[in-house]
């Protein structure tokens, strides 16, 4: 956590109150939440009503997706279609696919390109053909795997033709790129505080005035009904100002963040002329992820972390088995290319001491996994 | 030595990792997930690789401070192990699936994989010893004969056994479980895993039959060639089994009648009384040696079921595809089914290993058993 987001927060721990009571420590802790509230709308560009907090970014994607389609569906029991993008993090696909399955939702997966970029024409036709079945539409903002930046604008101007709610993971954007909730035309978007520099366990779902959402936890009525459970004052204070903090040094961070990953990428290809740079031109500083061909992505990950570097494959599953990415599944790779590739991420903390690190282990690294690899292969 | 240690989520390889890391070794701790289709939880002794077992090894690596990963071999452990163990019954034999897993997985595909990524060693939790000897890493009977893994590790070579590393073999099960609760560690108390892993509900039969179907056929005696049951698939009944066999017609002397013989071809499985399961002669196939090549006849010790008795017997390796080791046994032993492995120890060293074809009783013995039931 930042500095800023741990003072913020252990202000608070000492200090007893609920923010729906009417006492006055409860009082006391409102005034914390909703100055909280205040500061995430204005780092965002939002109101301060359209600010939901959850227990983190999956849940502000789960209440998206299943309160948006509720809603819409109550509305008009024709509207049970759901496009999402086919490169979607878990916390929206996996809720997507739940709907299919016990609510009859009819679910559309929309391309990517080679790239990862979002195929807006596939998304436009579907609209055209299907406007008035349509529920919402889900894209996220900047991949959380490859990091390519989704066209946005286009998607929200084709769906604002036909009145359609778009709601967006924005866990990885806000971080690096500056937010206007409000210009933006998003129904929804989520938001995470551990991405910049927050807690775990705290995020908001940002609502629209316009946009009605049903609620998915039911109990005491806190955040508009929309997200009952006792607000966390503490976490929400730091997500405050690690978010306030964040989006101050924007600018020149992601520059630096910007120029590392360049000088990453260099020392990458230097040492190993075969690897492929994943992802498009326009991309999170943030991440740089490669395919390395021969190599197998667990065994590279494996090896850098005893070499002292954290890098990360793309998903596992509950037994902690590395899957192969759906991501650079949906982008055309085949599964052992998938099974090759690597991310790394970049934050504020990472230096070019970091870059030496990796440029030192990575021959001995991929010599070995290659040797791995082959082994799988045979 | 950099040590890949192979973590099941029980007491025995978390106490093994412990150890390795004692010792000075630089661990990395490794998770193999078996199955494609993991139970949420472990049900009763079984199954090596539900979801509640890969949590408890890595609680166990988190306790030792040492990385853990999970290896996913799931997809090549059913190729040669789950598959194998279903065209080994159809064939009318009987697999041991852990002699399988080890030669084909745990000391192959994931030794290999450990060697080519920079380890030195992989350290398990088997209860057996590797004892420098004169011509290199021998393997050895472990000192508890209760918990002796050895028969399941005859299928390793020379060099896999010299990167092998079985820091269990000179303790007992209870100084085992002792230590795990003095390091604190919760899988302490966890029941060890006796069954075949991947039939997780322990119902062999009816997981065989899921697979290879249902086809009725008659239950003979031996003896009288006379019709006394019927079964649903020959490839589901084993050599020396007793249990759920069903009869319709008793012995005459009300004796207990075992499975003597299993005919896949004709779909007959013959019953009969436990003599005639005795046998003094073992002809086997594949075999793996342990260390240097033997001499082509030997005296040893010969063992075919997991912590089964062993009994002298005078061995022959034969210049024969079909059936290159032959075994003399000097005294009979029951139960010997095709499929599983012939053993060879000489004192607590494990020779080798082969897999049994066929087994009978030597003329000189059949006679005896003649005059027996003539006096009779």
């Amino acid at each position: 956590m930042s500095e800023v987001a741990i003072a913020a927060m252990t202000a608070e721990l000492a200090v007893v109150g609920n923010p729906s009571s009417l006492h006055a420590a409860g009082r006391r802790a409102r005034k914390v939440v909703e100055q909280s509230r205040e500061l995430v709308a204005q780092a965002l560009g939002a109101q301060p009503a359209d600010v939901i907090f959850t227990g983190g970014g999956t849940e502000a994607d789960n209440l998206a997706v299943l309160g948006l389609f509720r809603a819409r569906r109550a509305a008009n029991p024709d509207r049970i279609r759901v496009l999402a993008s086919a490169v979607e993090h878990h916390a929206v696909l996996d809720p997507v696919q739940a709907l299919a399955i016990n609510e009859g939702a009819i679910v559309e997966w929309l391309p990517v390109d080679a790239d990862g970029c979002l195929d807006v024409g596939a998304l436009a036709a579907l609209l055209a053909d299907h406007a008035d079945s349509i529920a919402f539409v889900a894209i996220m903002t900047a991949n959380n795997e490859i990091g390519t930046r989704q066209p946005m604008a286009e998607v929200v101007r084709v769906c604002a033709a036909y009145d359609i709610p778009v709601h967006s993971d924005a866990v990885q954007s806000v971080a690096w790129d500056a937010w206007d909730f409000a210009a933006s035309g998003l129904a929804t978007a989520a938001v995470s505080a551990h991405k910049v520099g927050g807690p775990h366990g705290v995020g908001a779902l940002l609502v629209s005035r316009t946009t009605t959402i049903a609620p998915v936890l039911f109990g005491g009525g806190q955040e508009r009904g929309v997200r009952s459970g006792t607000l966390d004052a503490p976490g929400i204070a730091a997500f405050a100002a690690a978010l306030t903090d964040t989006v101050a040094s924007l600018d020149s961070r992601s520059q630096r963040v910007r120029a590392l990953r360049e000088e990453l990428i260099a020392v990458v290809h230097e040492v190993d002329d075969t690897a492929v740079l994943n992802g498009s031109a326009d991309c999170l500083p943030s991440i740089a992820h490669f395919s390395f061909p021969g190599c197998e992505g667990d065994a590279l990950l494996m090896l850098l972390d005893a070499a002292g570097v954290e890098c990360s494959t793309g998903s596992a599953c509950t037994a902690g088995v590395p899957e192969p990415s759906h991501v650079l599944l949906a982008m055309g790779a085949s599964p052992a290319t998938a099974r090759a590739s690597l991310r790394f991420s970049l934050g504020a903390t990472s230096t070019q001491a970091d870059i030496a690190a990796l440029a030192d282990a990575l021959p001995g690294v991929l010599a070995r996994a290659r040797r791995a690899g082959q082994m799988v292969a045979r | 030595m950099k040590v890949l240690a192979a973590l099941s989520g029980g007491v025995d390889s978390a106490v093994a990792a412990a150890r390795c890391v004692d010792a000075g070794h630089d661990v990395t701790a490794v998770h193999l997930a078996l199955s494609q289709t993991p139970e949420a939880r472990r049900s009763g002794a079984r199954g090596c690789c539900s979801l509640e077992d890969s949590r408890d090894a890595r609680r166990v690596a988190d306790m030792l401070g040492i990385p853990y990963y999970v290896w996913d071999v799931a997809d090549k452990f059913s190729e040669e192990v789950v598959d194998d163990f279903i065209a080994e019954y159809a064939a009318g034999r009987t697999p041991n699936p852990c002699l399988r897993c080890n030669e084909r997985i745990k000391f192959a595909a994931v030794l290999e994989r450990a060697i080519a990524l920079g380890f030195d060693a992989v350290c398990t939790g088997h209860y057996a010893r590797i004892v420098n000897g004169p011509a290199g890493a021998e393997l050895h009977r472990a000192v508890d004969p209760a918990k002796d893994q050895s028969y399941v590790l005859a299928v390793l070579t020379p060099t896999q056994i010299s990167y092998s590393m079985f820091p269990l073999g000179d303790s007992t099960k209870d100084e085992v479980r002792a230590e795990a609760a003095a390091r604190g560690l919760l899988v302490a108390e966890k029941a060890d895993s006796h069954d075949i892993c991947f039939i997780p509900n322990g119902d062999t039969k009816g997981w065989l039959q899921e697979r290879l179907g249902v086809s009725e056929g008659e239950i003979r005696d031996a003896l009288s060639g006379e019709v006394v049951g019927a079964h649903d698939g020959a490839h589901a009944y084993t050599v020396g089994q007793r249990r759920g066999l069903g009869l319709d017609v008793s012995a005459p002397d009300r004796a207990r009648r075992y499975v003597v013989d299993v005919d896949i071809k004709t779909n007959t499985v013959m019953v009969g009384p436990p003599v005639l399961l005795d046998v003094d002669f073992i002809s086997a196939q594949r075999p793996i040696w342990c260390g240097p090549v033997p001499p082509d006849a030997m005296t040893v010790a010969v063992q075919v079921r997991a912590h089964g008795e062993t009994v002298p017997a005078e061995v022959t390796i034969l210049d024969s595809a079909e059936s290159p080791v032959i075994a003399h046994l000097t005294d009979t032993i029951r139960g010997v089914a095709a499929g599983q492995a012939l053993v060879m120890y000489d004192g607590t060293r494990v020779v080798g290993s082969a897999t049994i074809s066929r087994s009978s009783r030597s003329p000189r013995s059949s006679q005896a058993l003649a005059d027996r039931s003539a006096r009779a």
